[in-house]
This record gives structure tokens, sequence and C-alpha cells, in this order.
């Protein structure tokens, strides 16, 4: 047993939370998420250049050789700052597709521009019916000579806007939410009849909702087997759920951080309200729900490598505990910070949106206690 | 014991629910979904009311209340939840206008009591500060004697809706020598007065309903003081005692479960309605259970007050209990809509600057909005921990 980082991992950690300290303070986030772009280009291009978009490909893909504890890592410094750029979508989840089933040429065209911040992704899953059922695609891709024609609407697509490049999943056969039968795509945004209507998130994000209408795409378009990408889609979603899990850890830190010292500080009948044991206790518990979920985020990172149930069940334990040490921490911690914890103006709210939005991100609570109960 | 009401409150029960039919203003129809709502959409309700002389139910009748009992009180409130109508603010109604008629001055129930009847003035709060919340009297604000003019200084923060207001009634520090409780005095203020500055605070959800309100070398004739000098600390007790009626928000909550009930037949979940998931369906009976023990502990509470009893510390555990209720109602709501919680489309009051169609069905527009929203429900009138602090003394003696 190890529950120590590597050097490497550790200066990855100080410089990134340096990177956080320095530049991603609450007042220079808000003022990012409200400009015309909603995000810093500056701040990705300084991500390649220290190297952390290249962290989690091996070496021969062009990366620096790390994998899902470093990415742990990241995302946790990410949470730390409530960073919107998406790292997530570009690195995790197009990064996982094109490591677990990309093709060489795949891996050459896309991996090499986003360890240099040239191109940036979104994944296009979710919905407006699927209810964080993968399987349960209205969009298609049909069959065009050698290549596809895609039609579809996906929904809340998070990052969207900023990217060059989607990751699409559409059905290329067999009945609605039919295991088999689903295939997945990575295409330039500007393909024809590719069109998006942007909006900002409650907590602070871009996404879209992106429709395809006639979308022809080349074979060279699809990545991992036809109609086999179920399997594929699982596992990068369960890198993803890790790495979310990962920063809504950070976020619960600072949140909980942020309580504690607040308590101190604000006085009410004489004293600081922190002195009052039924405020005490209820940081203590969400201390310790911080602390379960730290657990529960390593054994999901630790078991992404794991044969599928076990790597389902780590996977699904982590979002189900995060998900409810996420929702209790941000409730609690509005609650602490009294009139103060619901304004625009103090961090903590933005904390506590964050954190709620979590839960709904690749299935919540509920979706994967029963994904849990089903393997168990 | 009998849980049915009487054919007489069934009859009014039709009376009420035939005249809202008829006159409850139709542009306002299902004010929980709407977040443009402007000063004269809060008030157009009440203005109808006043008309009618429904619009202060709980005053006696001198003072132009209906003479209903505590029951047919609570079948208005329920018939009006019934539609989500927007309700006359609590600030004229509930909280200053019993304290005028109570302790103020004939000139001042002359002057004020009619305002607050028609809906015509619009009343704000000012009592807590940024230093003095939970600990309300511990506030700094003074009021000065100069000739026959108080001159106030001071900073109020959270001042709900002040931005709309005309008259606000305000606790403000008139001996500084005496103990905390006791140098505190009750004054009416006009928000026209040169000094008066309110400043808008956005809170989580991106609306705008609470304000900072600065006061500047305010000059208020001595005539808007309400009762005596230094006893505004009785006033403003006497007061919290009204604002925690129809705090439980029953009826509002059994809406708000019949449209979440809505939702979940539209979102589909392995194809089929969400609500027919065992495990959604079962957070939302377990809700329903929940509103239901409240809704009986709160007529019990009723019945006492019928019977004489004035409302207690009892109503700690309505104001707990329905915040509780409320808080997991739009939790739950914001859970069925799922995936569509995460745009954002404006907040819940008074900011949507934009004309466009919203990104997903209609009803996930707020659901998150209304969520952070509605937070405050614990911390404002006397936070859930306070209540617990005040059953825990009043009634376990502890
Ligand atoms: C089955 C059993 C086996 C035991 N075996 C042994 C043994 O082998 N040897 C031995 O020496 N003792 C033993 N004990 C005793 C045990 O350590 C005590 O019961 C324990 O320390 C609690 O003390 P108490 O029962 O006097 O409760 P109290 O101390 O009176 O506490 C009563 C309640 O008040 C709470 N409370 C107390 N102080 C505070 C505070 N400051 N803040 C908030 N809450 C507080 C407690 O948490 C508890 O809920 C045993 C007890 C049990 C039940
Ligand atoms: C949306 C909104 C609208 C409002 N409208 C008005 C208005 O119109 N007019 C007006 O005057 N005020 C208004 N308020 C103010 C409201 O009454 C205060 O926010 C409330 O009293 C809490 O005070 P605080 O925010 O300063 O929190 P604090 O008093 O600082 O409390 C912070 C935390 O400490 C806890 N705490 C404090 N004391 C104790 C204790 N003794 N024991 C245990 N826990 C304790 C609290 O419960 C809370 O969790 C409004 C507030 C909000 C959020």
């Amino acid at each position: 047993m190890d529950f120590n980082f590597t050097e490497e991992q550790g200066m990855v950690r100080d410089g990134l939370s340096r990177l956080v300290r320095e530049q991603y303070g609450f007042e220079e986030r808000r003022k990012a998420i409200a400009s015309s772009e909603g995000w810093r280009p500056e701040i990705w291009a300084q991500l390649a250049e220290l190297g952390i978009l290249g962290m989690p490909f091996s070496e021969a893909d062009g990366g620096f050789g790390g994998g899902a504890v470093d990415a742990m890592v990241i995302m946790e410094e990410f949470g730390k700052g409530l960073v919107v750029e998406p790292f997530l979508p570009t690195v995790v989840c197009a990064g996982g597709f094109l490591k677990h089933g990309g093709t060489a040429a795949q891996k050459e065209e896309h991996i090499g521009a986003i360890v240099s911040g040239g191109a940036v992704f979104a994944f296009a899953y979710a919905e407006p019916k699927g209810r964080y059922d993968y399987a349960d695609l209205e969009t298609t891709a049909k069959k065009d000579g050698s290549g596809y024609v895609l039609n579809g609407h996906k929904a809340v697509v998070i990052g969207a806007p900023w990217a060059s490049h989607l990751v699409v999943t559409a059905r290329t056969g067999g009945e609605r939410r039919d295991r088999s039968g689903v295939s997945v795509f990575v295409l330039a945004k500007d393909t024809p009849g590719v069109t998006t209507r942007d909006y900002v998130t409650v907590d602070g994000r871009r996404a879209s909702e992106v429709y395809f209408e006639n979308v022809a795409v080349g074979a060279e378009a699809l990545i991992g087997a036809e109609g086999e990408g179920l399997a594929l889609i699982e596992l990068v979603t369960d890198e993803a759920i890790a790495a979310l899990c990962a920063e809504a850890c950070g976020a619960m830190k600072v949140a909980h951080a942020m309580t504690v010292e607040y308590s101190r500080q604000r006085k009410q009948f004489g004293v600081p309200i922190g002195s009052f044991q039924v405020l005490q206790h209820r940081m203590v518990d969400m201390y310790t729900a911080y602390e379960q979920a730290v657990s529960l985020t390593y054994l999901a990172t630790l078991r992404l490598g794991s044969d599928e149930r076990t790597r389902k069940l780590a996977v699904s334990a982590a979002k189900v505990g995060v998900g409810q040490s996420a929702r209790l921490i941000g409730q609690e911690a509005v609650q602490i910070h009294g009139g103060n914890g619901v304004t625009d103006e103090y961090a903590i709210g933005h904390y506590f949106k964050r954190l709620t939005i979590f839960d709904s991100e690749f299935g919540n609570v509920d979706h994967h206690l029963k994904r849990h109960v089903a393997l168990s | 014991m009998n849980l049915e009401f009487t054919p007489e409150e069934q009859a009014f029960r039709e009376e009420v629910r035939a005249f809202i039919a008829e006159n409850y203003p139709k542009h306002l129809a299902d004010f929980g979904m709407r977040e443009d709502m402007a000063r004269e959409d809060f008030l157009a309700w009440h203005k109808v009311l006043g008309k009618k002389g429904w619009s202060v139910p709980a005053w006696p009748v001198e003072y132009g209340g209906t003479g209903w009992t505590p029951t047919q009180r609570y079948i208005w409130s329920e018939e009006n939840a019934r539609i989500n109508a927007v309700m006359p603010l609590p600030f004229g109604v509930s909280m200053v206008g019993p304290v005028i008629y109570t302790f103020g001055s004939e000139e001042q129930k002359a002057k004020h009591l009619p305002g607050i009847r028609s809906g015509e003035v619009w009343w704000c709060q000012g009592y807590s500060e940024p230093g003095a919340g939970s600990d309300l009297a511990s506030l700094k604000t003074t009021a000065v004697r100069d000739g026959d003019h108080y001159v106030i200084n001071g900073q109020k923060t959270w001042t709900t809706l002040a931005q709309y207001a005309d008259w606000g009634f305000f606790l403000c520090r008139t001996d500084p020598t005496a103990k905390q409780q006791e140098g505190i005095s009750f004054i009416l203020v006009d928000m026209k007065t040169p000094g008066v500055e309110v400043k808008p605070i956005k809170l989580l959800d991106g609306g705008y309903e609470v304000n900072e309100t600065w006061l500047t070398d305010v000059r208020v004739p001595v005539e808007n003081l309400v009762g005596q000098e230094n006893k505004g600390w009785t006033y403003a007790k006497f007061l919290l005692a009204h604002e925690r009626s129809g705090i439980a928000g029953v009826a509002r909550s059994k809406r708000g479960i019949e449209k979440l009930r809505e939702i979940a037949t539209h979102e589909t979940l392995d194809g089929q309605p969400l609500i027919k998931d065992f495990d959604f369906a079962k957070k939302v009976s377990q809700l329903e259970i929940d509103l239901a023990a409240l809704e009986i502990t709160e007529l019990r509470t009723l019945a006492g007050e019928q019977a004489g009893k004035g409302p207690g510390p009892e109503s700690s555990i309505l104001k707990i209990k329905g915040t509780e209720i409320q808080q997991r109602l739009t939790e739950l709501t914001l859970e069925a809509v799922g995936t569509y919680s995460a745009p954002y489309m404006g907040g819940v009051s008074n900011d949507n600057g934009s004309n466009e169609h919203p990104v997903g069905p209609d009803y996930a527009q707020h659901a998150a909005a209304t969520y952070f929203n509605m937070r405050k429900t614990s911390i404002y009138g006397g936070s859930n921990e306070i209540q617990r602090n005040i059953i825990t003394k009043m009634i376990l003696g502890l």
C-alpha cells in the first residue's frame, strides 16, 4: 500500500497550486467568466507550457507518461480554484477516447494538438431524453459510402463554445438503449451541418446545445469499432468521473476551510460563531465527509485499470459518496455563512454552485447507487 | 377529534375559490415560474383584495380585518397557494401594520394603515446590519434627537425589495448607554428622505431581491417614532411573532410537489417516466409524508390559537420543518431535471434581461436558480439554528 505521491506528482501539484493561487483569484475568475469568451486562453497556453495538458498521455503518444493519479492531482487543484478551462473534456475525455480507442493516425492527428494547447475538445454525449444512459441515443450516424452522416441534438455540452473539435456519440445500429450499435466519432466543430447554441452554466462555465444536421464525416472520424463504442464510452466516462470526483474534493476542501475560517472571524452575541458547539459538530461532519470523499476518489482512481466490474463498482461508489459529501458540504457551508453565503459576492456560494452541478454530470447519486446495486 | 372542515368552512372555501377564479390577475398565473416581476406585479392582487376588504384578513375588524377565524385564514392561504398566487408582501400586512395598530399613535394609524390595506404603499424592514444578524440586539444604527427630528446614521443590510419601497420600519439605537435591548427605538422612515440610499446585493441565483441600505444624516420627524422611545425591542419581538404566521408554507409546498410529479412524468429514465422509478418516487412520497406531518402540526397550532392560545415557540417547529421541506422540494426538482439543471437562464427575481427561448424544457429553466435561492429560507427570519435555540430554551427548558 502506498498513498504517497511521486516526486513528479508533487512538483505538478506545486506548480499548479501556484498558478491557481496567483492567477485564479476569485476576482480574476469572476472577470474571466463574465467576459465574452468566458475563459482564458492564456491560462490554457500556460497549462500546455507546464506540461499539464500532456500529463496523462504516454510518451509514445507524445505525452509525459502520467496516468490517472496525475489527472487526479491536476483536477483537485483545479477544483480548489474553480477553474473553468476545459481540461476534463479535452484531456480526460477526448484524450481518453484517443488513448484507448484511437488509431495511430487519429492519435497522430489529435494528441499532439491537445498537448500543445492547439486543439480544444468538447464531449457531446448527453441528450435531452437520455438521462445519464449513454446508450439512450436519438442521435444517429448512418453509413454513407465509406463515411457517415450524423443527425441529432446533444444537450449541455460543456466547453463546446471554446472547442475546436467534438467527440460525439451516435447510434449506428440496433434499437434505442441497446448495448450494441453505439459508436463514437471525432470531428472538427466547423464541419458543415454542425450548429451550436451557446450559453453560460449556473456554475460559471460555458456549454452548448449542439445540433447535427446531415453532417458528413469520413471513415477516419470513427473511434474504435463501429457499433461497439459503449464499452469504450464507459471506460472513458469512468475515468472522467474519477477526475471529476478529484475536482469536487478540491472544491470541498476549500469550501470547508473557508467555512471554518469564517466561523472564527464572524462574531455574533459577542463571540465567534465557531464557538457554538452545534456549528462545530457540523463542521466536523463536513470534514469527515470530505475525508471519506477523498478516500473514495483514491479508490476509484486506483481501480480504473482493474477489470470492468471492479472498476465500475469503485467508480460508482465514488460518484455516490462524493456526490453526497458535495451536497452536505455545499449546503452547510452556505448555512454557516448566513446571509453572506447566499450572495454572489462571497466566494462560498460559487463553490456551492459547482458542487451542486457536479451531481448531474455523468450520472447522479441515484444513478450510480443503482449501478452499484446492479453489479453487487 | 375530527379532521374534516365544517360545512360552513367548506362553503367558505367555495366562496373564496370562486372569488379567486374570477378576480386573480391572469397575467400573474403560476407566479412560482416567473422571474421578471415588477413592483406592479407584486401589488396587483393586493390591490384587488384591498377593494374587496380581504387584504389584511388577520387584522382586527376595526382596522379593516375580516373577522375570519384562524381556520378560515388558513383556508384562504391554501386557496391562494393552490394557484401559486402572488400574495401581499408581509412587510406591510403582517409586520408593520400590526405594530402600528397596536402601539402607534392615532395619527400614524390614520396615515399608514389605509395604504397598507389598499396595497398602494410598499414597506420594507430595516432590522439587520452587517454586524447584527442573528444577534439583532447588537445593532449600531443611531437615531439622535435634534429638536423635533431624529437624525439617523448607520447601515442596514438584507433589506428585501427596498428598491421598490415607499416606507421602511427601522430599528435604531436611541440610547447608546443603555443595555443592548433597552436603548432601541422603532422608527418609520420615508424612503425618499434625503440620505437614504439603497444599493442592490446580487444573490447567488443571479437575482436582486435584497439591498444594503445606507442612512446618512437622515432627518425624520419625531412623530415617526412608534410607541415609546427606547422600547423598540418590545415591538420588534411582537412583530416577529406575527412574521412567523404562515411561515410553514404548507399549501405552497403541496403545489410544488404536484409540479414535481408533473415534471417527473415528462422526464424519462430507461424509457419510462421518471415518476415510475421506485427510487425517485420514494423520495417524493417521503416528502409528502413529511409535509402531511407538518400540515397537521400547523393545524394543531391553529386549533390552539382558535382556542385562545397565542402562537408560542411551537412556531419554531413550523419554521424549521417548513423550510427544510421547501429546500428538499427544490433539491428534488433539480434532481428531476437532470442534465438541464446546468444552463443559466437568469435569476429567480427581477433580472432576466433576455427574451430568448430557454434551453431545455420550460420547467427546467429555473430549477437550479430556485434551489440556490431557497437556501435563504433556513437563514432569514431567525435562522434554523436560532429556532432550535428557542425550542431548547422555551420548550425543553435547557
Ligand atoms: C457497553 C459499555 C462498555 C463499557 N466498558 C467500559 C470499560 O470496560 N471500562 C471503563 O472504564 N468504562 C467502560 N465504559 C464506560 C464508557 O467509557 C462511558 O460510558 C463513556 O465514557 C461515556 O460516559 P457516560 O456513560 O458517563 O456518559 P456521559 O459522559 O454522562 O455522557 C452522556 C451524553 O452526553 C454527551 N456529552 C458528554 N460530554 C459532552 C461534551 N463535552 N460535549 C458534548 N456532548 C457531551 C455524551 O456524548 C453522551 O451522549 C463502557 C460503557 C459501555 C456502554
Ligand atoms: C434573502 C434574505 C432576505 C432578508 N430580508 C431581510 C429584511 O428584509 N430585513 C432585515 O432586517 N433582514 C433581512 N434578512 C436578514 C436575516 O434576518 C439575517 O440574514 C439572519 O438573521 C441571519 O443573520 P446573518 O446573515 O448575519 O448570519 P449570522 O448571524 O452571522 O449567522 C451565521 C451562522 O451562524 C449561526 N448562528 C448564529 N448565532 C448562533 C447561535 N447562537 N447558535 C447557533 N448558531 C448560530 C447562524 O444560524 C448561521 O448559520 C434577510 C436575509 C436574507 C438571506
